[in-house]
């Protein structure tokens, strides 16, 4: 276990799960020292951790692809390049599968979702204790290395995508063609009495519609990361409990960790699939 | 757990990190990959293109090949017959110098037999009038049997 081996399961869980947080306390500005700290710094606060690991994992995609597309020619690619291609090609085709409209920002977005949620999902594969024990040498109490077990993190990306859906459903059919699908579906009536009757139930079942969207997409992926990084956890303590138990949680972690990698891809996949099937239904005029 | 101003700031790095991959990431790979793509079809175009072309030139060699051929064979006949040509008439001609000179050469024979005969003949009625003088012991009128051994030397 990390640290003091005073801790007891519960705590370590808590330990695990708390994020270095940053944010106002009752003796100025400062990182909270637990989780109820972090609780009481209400709204202004930064998690410092899940942030900064996940614009430096941005920064990774950024650069990396950066490099490659200004090395790309039209001749043979070789090795990095072949890679970085083939996650063009794929994403590529993903969108052209699943987006009917022209939009050149589609595409794009796509395979930025992809590759940074992968690479933030990918962080999970690292054993939990690693990062934290060592950042503990520098001072820093709580560390969690996996930004998309945050839902600040995935629901901010979620209501991003919330926004575009909004945006592009009001340039493309304009503001009363967006309020007239959510008022006159799925409900419709020839004789106005009756439709004016429909226009409430309309609303109020597209307008829920419409919010579980970025709350499904963003939930999903913090429930399904959030859960993985839970059983690596528990997997963790099985490692104070001797020798026979450890070694079954090695064998456990080594297999979780396999299943693991399915799992992260599925879900980055996910993630942008249904991104950019929302896109898409935005961009249908009825 | 708490939701705080993370959620802004991942919502801004977010559209951050769209906007710089659509501007230096996308748009420059897709570029080289579509142009790459055209100039792979073309390539492949041209191929195609080459390899009728060679079958054409192939066939065209093959055709021209076999004009040359005939009409090497042609060339080579008509070299022949002219060689028998000129065979033969070398041939008839040193034939026909042959005989002339056969020719020539037995009426050379013969004018000298002649001449040998004639002298001969001379020489015999002189050879038979000093015998007949020797033999009369006499002066005989040699007018009279000059005429008679010539008679004679004509008969020989």
């Amino acid at each position: 276990m990390a640290g003091d081996t005073q801790q007891t399961g519960s705590e370590y869980i808590q330990h695990h799960l708390t994020n270095l947080t940053f944010g106002h306390t009752d003796h100025g500005w400062g990182f909270a020292h637990n989780a109820q700290e972090a609780a009481e710094m209400g709204f202004m606060a930064v998690n410092v951790d899940s942030l900064g690991w996940s614009i430096g994992l941005g920064l990774v995609f950024a650069l990396l692809f950066r490099f490659a597309a200004k090395r790309a020619t039209t001749g043979v690619p070789t090795g990095f390049q072949n890679f970085v291609e083939m996650m063009v090609e794929f994403v590529d085709g993903t969108v052209k599968d699943s987006f009917h409209g022209r939009n050149p920002w589609i595409a794009p977005m796509a395979l930025t979702i992809f590759v940074w949620v992968f690479l933030m999902n990918l962080m999970d594969l690292i054993p939990v204790d690693v990062i934290p024990y060592l950042m503990s040498f520098a001072g820093v109490h709580f560390q969690k290395i996996v930004p998309s077990t945050d839902p600040n993190i995935t629901l901010g990306m979620a209501l991003a995508v919330f926004g575009m859906i909004i945006y592009y459903s009001i340039k493309v059919k304009g503001i009363g063609g967006f309020i007239g699908e959510l008022a006159l579906q799925p409900f419709g009536a020839k004789n106005p009495v009756v439709q004016a009757i429909f226009v409430p139930i309309n609303l109020i079942l597209e307008i829920v519609g419409l919010l579980a969207k970025p709350f499904s997409l963003g939930l999903r992926l913090f429930g399904n990361m959030y859960a993985g990084e839970m059983i690596f956890i528990l997997i963790a303590m099985m490692y104070g409990g001797g020798l026979i138990l450890g070694a079954f949680g090695g064998a456990l972690q080594l297999g979780w960790a396999i299943f693991h990698i399915l799992i992260i891809t599925l879900q980055a996949f996910i993630f942008m699939v249904l991104t950019v099937v929302y896109l898409s239904m935005a961009h249908e005029d009825h | 757990m708490n939701i705080n101003l993370t959620l802004i700031g991942q919502l801004i790095s977010f559209l951050f990190f769209i906007w710089f991959c659509k501007k230096f990431v996308w748009t420059a790979l897709i570029g080289a990959m579509e142009e790459r793509q055209s100039k792979i079809a073309d390539g492949l175009d041209a191929a195609d293109r080459a390899s009728r072309d060679l079958e054409l030139a192939q066939e065209k060699a093959l055709e021209r090949l076999k004009e040359a051929k005939q009409e090497a064979a042609a060339v080579i006949e008509q070299a022949n017959k002219r060689a028998n040509q000129i065979v033969d008439e070398a041939k008839d001609l040193a034939r026909a110098e042959g005989d002339r000179l056969k020719v020539a050469a037995q009426a050379e024979i013969e004018q000298e037999i002649n001449r040998a005969k004639e002298e001969l003949r001379g020489k015999v009625a002189t050879l038979a009038l000093a015998g007949a003088e020797k033999v009369l012991q006499a002066n005989i009128d040699e007018s009279v049997n000059r005429k008679l051994v010539d008679n004679l030397a004509a008969q020989l």
